[in-house]
């Protein structure tokens, strides 16, 4: 029997690393897949309580609105990203310190 | 120890494993390659969870898209972006690197005493759940009711969704094109 204590534990790891990702990298690509990683452990708790819910199944129905939140999120900062870089000829964010011009 | 557990502490483990690798490799390349085990291995995770539909979608959107994008994004950054990470290699224990690590350990303690303090096998309302028998079952069909659940009940954070990311396509596909000379 897995037990919910396991899913959790698993998923308190995967957002520290996420965390330790999004603190400690100087590369925007980075720093992004550490975002990805901590957006799938708060998946990885509503799937798992989701479990307990077989007929309105907020849980499961959540964590796809979660990935497909992701989905945009990627999809706009890469963009953003690649503008950056057209102007700035970086993408360390450390260095990335004008509003305009 | 049955063969779900085995399942889950294997899966787990490749999970963790990929993405300590992920966060600890000086590779980009390397990184997003390994970031495809991690989301494999949670898949794999979300299945042991009873949930079939979110795995695939997982495998399906993240795996073969979001993934693809950030490939993308990187070939299309240029060389540049290679050296800049080459050049970290030298201070290889930074002071930043030290604190960072030391703030994500703290965290997963806070988180982990918490897990334990709040004693989630044995909350209310999961005992109440199993009690009325409305737990995921082995054999329950769930693609259907989600199907269902998703026209009736969710059907106004459905619609919302889909304006939402039909904005964010748009505008991801406004800001990388090529500005023109005025």
């Amino acid at each position: 029997m897995i037990t919910m204590n396991d899913f959790l534990i698993v998923s308190a790891a995967l957002f520290c690393i996420g965390l330790f990702m999004l603190v400690s990298k100087r590369n925007a690509i980075q720093i992004l897949i550490g975002i990805e990683l901590m957006l799938n452990a708060a998946i990885l708790n509503l799937v798992a309580f989701g479990k307990y819910d077989r007929f309105v199944n907020g849980g499961q129905m959540f964590a796809l609105f979660a990935i497909v939140l992701a989905a945009a999120t990627t999809a706009v900062a890469l963009a953003i990203i690649l503008n950056v870089y057209r102007r700035y000829k970086t993408i360390d964010p450390a260095k990335v310190d004008k509003l305009r011009d | 120890m049955n063969i779900a557990q085995i399942l889950f502490y294997l899966m787990s483990f490749i999970t963790l494993a990929s993405a300590v690798f992920v966060a600890a490799t000086k590779n980009l390349v390397r990184s997003v390659f390994m970031f495809f085990i991690t989301l494999f291995g949670l898949a794999g995770l979300y299945i042991l969870s009873l949930a079939d539909f979110v795995a695939i979608t997982q495998v399906v959107i993240y795996v073969g898209g979001i993934l693809v994008l950030i490939l993308f994004a990187f070939m299309l950054s240029g060389k540049e972006t290679l050296d800049a990470i080459q050049k970290q290699k030298n201070q290889f224990i930074s002071a930043n690197k030290i604190a960072s690590l030391i703030l994500a350990v703290l965290f997963f303690v806070v988180l982990v005493l918490m897990i334990f303090k709040v004693d989630v096998n044995n909350l209310e309302w999961i005992k109440v759940a199993i009690g009325q028998n409305s737990d995921i079952k082995l054999n329950s069909n769930m693609t259907d009711n989600i199907g269902i659940n998703l026209m009736t009940r969710y059907l106004l954070p459905f619609e919302a969704i889909s304006i939402l990311l039909m904005m964010a396509l748009v505008g991801a596909a406004h800001l990388s094109r090529k500005e023109q000379k005025s």
